[in-house]
């Protein structure tokens, strides 16, 4: 692997220990997950244990190690979208997609993940396609977000 | 900007912010809050950059993108200054008319403005929205003024000011004691006294300290904080300041969930402005004092709201929490005597200082002084942040300014302080909110999170909810927490699919009280509360999936089945072209069924129905 | 120079013990027995498992529980280590370890020590209790610095740097030593008078490491 890159990134945020995640982000960002050389050489530089930054990466679940779809798909489940049925659309989403959350469809497009709690919770439920925020989503309107995505691409739709 | 060196500088500057603001006529705020975002305002505010230079009137009408002035239901949110007008559900199609009517004729655009559901009036002035009129906006007020990336908006509205006072004419101890004569106590849900907590912090040994701020926030369901920092982050860096001047720190971290991109990026711009104008760094105001603040982010870990595993996060560890024998204000961060506080307790600094602990200390009632923000949500007409007095009933807050009921369902319960709280039923609701008072029901009033439940929402879900929550975000270190959360979310998971038995409830308590007993830290402690709360005050909702096998509020998939009612379905077959699973049959024009068989209990023709045929039990 | 002592009453015993030292260490000073799982003395206190749990009272009324072996006494505390509070909780503590993991000896030996008969959760079988011992050890006394904990909540678990041994790792066992889960399973007596010699060899512990939770001496780990 190009250090140069990670080594940027490392430099951008002054090597400190304290923007590790912020780093790992970043690494996160132009890569689509945390590749292992990159980690080892974030360890490096900043002198910490090989076995605290796997643990660091493991931990936190924004983090992922092995390489993510290209779409996002992020849907909100904290109790104020839990409450306005919020799983029901998880349920219709994961049968649509045949993926899990946390897992990757097998052509690589999408990239389902939940989260506890967006914090825009007065629109609930909530639901984040590649940044982009959709409030008061419910089974229907997800699915026809993600069939404008699958037309874009020209995927032939499931 | 330019460089603020002295209290003199400081009042020149906000004169001369002032003078060029007077030569607008107009400002036309457009809520750039997360919220909004999601509704399009960005293209609201695009459009009115458009329509400004078109009609070349840019000159005397300003434009600002601000923080969220907390009625996210009815965002995006534009106001009118000075006229106060507000306008609600603002599209970029309705930009020209707002321009061409309000702007440039002082006439209001009727169908923007917010309408009373039960006078079917159009009230023009947000101060005279229900919603707004019963809140005490002290710390919200100017998130619809201030563009939170102009440190200038600040300034003007009389930033800093609460921070030269105390720098030049008071002492760290005299500081400490008028924090402490508020009886400020902490926003973050623990409710310790600020004061003290200060002064603690000052009296610890050692030279090098430090102060936090945790905008962690990782209540689902609570955006208090989100706002507070998006929208007015100056305020949170002044009250830091002015607490690590007080303290003896140099040195500050802002900690922000990695799920609050904005809030992040508008902090660290305020930060950089901070710099440039002097307000952070060496010899601030020519004071002596130095000071300086970074930004932390989170990685997605609701545990990390816990202090000592916030710590962790920023050392670069995981976010493992430990035990509290030794205070973090006595060892810390790196071992260092460190002063962490959430976000509005941090807002509420510079208030106090500026106003006085004798007019702080009048809000409120004896125990709990001051206001508290609310994040109002779940199953009521108006959703959004709610800023009251403490002592407030429940009543209030749900009714007179959340508008009551949503789809005409009964109002059964509320849930407060999150995954640490527990729910009130309705008949409780005239309970005041505030440090002590829900405490005693079984509940507590927690960071603010407050969600509203109906007919249609079901307690054992909800139980299950926050058991499977926890469960997730425990960071696994000890027994009691690690295993006990699986178990019990095992047994709720079973009492929802219809499999639980006579010995489940007294299992489930036997468990909860043991996890509470022994858990490591507040996750593990306070995990039960959500359970024991919903058996408190509604277990016939568990006998119910335990002993008939039904759930009343019809919400567990295995206990319930759709149908569509002969009497109303007319037939028109939007039903059947969203069923994901294909279970509807029916011609055209004649009435459909649903094969349960099939059924994903999705829900999706319940949501299309136009003639409410679509049945749940 | 002088060591302070701490005045403490533990299970009604007044105790004189030396400043700094945890409720734990007082109570093993004077012959008062608590369980312990992940406690091992020369490696740092985890208070991970709980078991030692004990109710304390620091004079200002409220009575709460915490694991002995972490905390430290206070001038004036007193300690429960057999309250109803206490054993209530060991004993859900032990089944709820037991029926993760039946297997292991130190959760059977807690489990029969607190009387436990019924287990009413659904029984799994776990090989590692997360303990941590064996990561202690491998830092604090063998300098080996190549286990440690990945992962969070109920998918915690103990591995080697992204699943690779690292060359720091000498092969020198203490993880093993250390571990209150390996079982060697005895084969019984093959001549009289001898042993079949399997727990002085480490070749086949076939039955050890169900989930091949890290660098043990089994086939599923070939290092």
């Amino acid at each position: 692997m190009d250090f140069r890159h990670v080594d940027t990134i490392i430099g951008k945020h002054q090597e400190k220990r304290t923007a590790l995640i912020s780093i790992l982000h970043d690494i996160q960002n132009r890569y689509n997950h945390l590749p292992e050389e990159a980690l080892r050489r974030v360890a490096l530089r900043l002198q910490m244990d090989p076995n605290d930054i796997y643990g660091v990466a493991t931990f936190y679940k924004s983090f992922s190690l092995t390489s993510r779809g290209k779409h996002s798909i992020t849907l909100c489940l904290g109790t104020a979208c839990h409450v306005r049925r919020g799983p029901k659309i998880l349920t219709e989403i994961s049968r649509q997609l045949n993926v899990k959350p946390g897992q990757t469809t097998k052509d690589n497009m999408f990239y389902l993940q939940v989260v506890n709690c967006l914090g825009v919770c007065a629109i609930g439920p909530v639901m984040v396609v590649d940044g982009e925020y959709y409030g008061e989503v419910n089974s229907i309107k997800a699915k026809r977000i993600i069939d404008k995505l699958n037309k874009k691409r020209g995927r032939v739709n499931s | 900007m330019r460089k603020v060196k002295s209290i003199s500088d400081l009042e020149k500057w906000k004169k001369y912010i002032i003078s060029k603001q007077k030569q607008y006529e107009m400002v036309v705020s457009v809520c750039g809050g997360t919220g909004c975002s999601a509704y399009g305002c960005q293209n609201v505010k695009e459009a009115f950059q458009r329509e400004l230079r078109r009609k070349k009137i840019g000159e005397k009408v300003a434009l600002k993108y601000t923080g969220c002035p907390g009625f996210c239901e009815k965002g995006p949110l534009v106001t009118i200054h000075p006229q106060n007008i507000f306008y609600q559900r603002v599209k970029a199609e309705d930009v020209p008319l707002i321009i061409s009517e309000t702007v440039q004729n002082g006439r209001r655009v009727d169908q923007l403005l917010f309408e009373d559901p039960v006078l079917h009036k159009k009230i023009a002035s947000s101060q005279d929205i229900p919603f707004y009129r019963a809140q005490m906006r002290l710390l919200l007020r100017n998130n619809d003024l201030i563009d939170p990336t102009l440190i200038e908006d600040y300034v003007a509205l009389g930033g800093y000011q609460s921070l030269a006072k105390a720098l030049f004419y008071m002492k760290p101890e005299e500081i400490i004691e008028e924090i402490k004569a508020s009886c400020l106590k902490g926003r973050g849900g623990a409710g310790y006294p600020t004061g003290k907590k200060w002064e603690n912090c000052r009296k610890a040994p050692g030279e090098a300290k430090y102060v936090i701020c945790n905008c962690d926030e990782g209540d689902p369901g609570a955006f208090m904080d989100r706002s507070l920092l998006e929208g007015n982050p100056h305020s949170i860096l002044e009250g830091m300041l002015i607490g690590a001047y007080a303290i003896g720190a140099n040195q500050g971290f802002v900690y922000v969930r990695q799920e609050y991109p904005l809030a992040h990026k508008n902090a660290e711009i305020a930060i950089k402005q901070a710099r440039r104008t002097g307000f952070l760094g060496k010899n601030i105001l020519s004071s002596g004092f130095d000071f300086d603040v970074e930004t932390a982010k989170g990685g997605g870990a609701f545990v990390c709201g816990e202090s000592t595993a916030l710590i962790a996060s920023i050392e670069g560890k995981v976010g493992e929490p430990r035990s509290k024998q030794i205070h973090t204000v006595t060892q810390g961060l790196w071992g260092k005597p460190t002063n962490l506080n959430n976000v509005e307790t941090w807002a509420n600094v510079p208030l106090i200082i500026q106003r006085g602990s004798k007019w702080f200390s009048s809000i409120g009632t004896e125990k709990s002084k001051g206001t508290k923000i609310f994040s109002l949500v779940g199953k009521v007409k108006n959703t959004g942040l709610v800023e009251v007095p403490m002592g407030i009933t429940l009543k209030e807050i749900i009714f007179d300014i959340g508008g009551g009921p949503q789809n005409g369902k009964r109002i059964k319960a509320v849930q407060t302080g999150g995954p640490s709280g527990g729910c009130i039923p309705a008949s409780l609701f005239d309970l005041p909110v505030d440090f002590d008072s829900l405490k005693q029901v079984g509940s507590m009033m927690g960071s603010g999170g407050m969600i509203v439940m109906d007919e249609g929402t079901c307690m054992v879900d909800v139980a299950k909810y926050f058991v499977n929550f926890l469960k997730e975000e425990s960071c696994g270190k000890c027994l009691s927490c690690r295993e006990g959360l699986k178990r019990m979310g095992e047994i709720l998971n079973g009492i929802t699919e219809g499999e639980g038995n006579g010995e489940s409830l007294e299992l489930l308590e036997e468990l909860a009280q043991v996890v509470a007993d022994t858990s490591l830290c507040g996750l593990g402690k306070t995990a039960p509360n959500p359970v024991l709360s919903a058996l408190r005050y509604f277990r016939s909702e568990f006998e119910d999936h335990i002993q008939r096998k039904k759930c009343p509020a019809a919400v567990c998939t295995h206990l319930i089945q759709f149908s569509i009612s002969e009497e109303n379905c007319t037939g028109c077959g939007a039903c059947k072209k969203v069923c994901p699973t294909q279970a509807i049959t029916g011609e055209k024009k004649q009435i459909h069924s649903i094969r349960n068989e099939i059924c994903s209990k999705c829900g999706s023709c319940k949501d299309i129905c136009k003639a409410n045929a679509v049945m749940v039990q | 120079m002088k060591i302070k002592s701490i005045n403490i009453i533990v299970d009604g015993t007044s105790m004189s013990v030396e400043q700094g030292s945890t409720v734990l260490q007082a109570a093993r000073q004077f012959g008062i027995h608590i369980p312990t799982i992940c406690y091992m003395e020369n490696l740092s206190p985890y208070g991970g498992c709980r078991i030692c749990v004990v109710e304390i009272s620091n004079g200002d009324g409220r009575a709460f529980l915490d694991t002995s072996c972490t905390y430290e006494v206070k001038e004036g505390m007193v300690v429960q280590t057999q309250s109803q509070r206490v054993i209530r909780a060991r004993k859900m503590l032990a089944e709820l370890l037991v029926a993760s993991a039946p297997n292991v000896k130190i959760a059977q030996d807690i489990a029969a020590r607190m009387g436990l008969l019924k287990v009413r959760f659904k029984m799994e079988d776990n090989r590692c209790i997360l303990c941590g011992l064996c990561i202690r050890m491998c830092y604090e006394q063998m300098n080996g610095n190549a286990l440690g904990f990945s992962g969070r909540g109920v998918g915690r678990k103990v591995s080697m740097p992204f699943e690779k041994r690292p060359e720091t790792c000498r092969l020198c066992r203490g993880c093993d030593y250390v571990c209150p889960a390996m079982i060697i399973p005895c084969q019984g007596i093959k001549e009289p008078g001898e042993l079949c010699g399997k727990c002085t060899r480490f070749e086949e512990m076939a039955n050890c490491c169900q989930t091949g939770t890290f660098g043990c001496f089994c086939e599923k780990n070939p290092l």
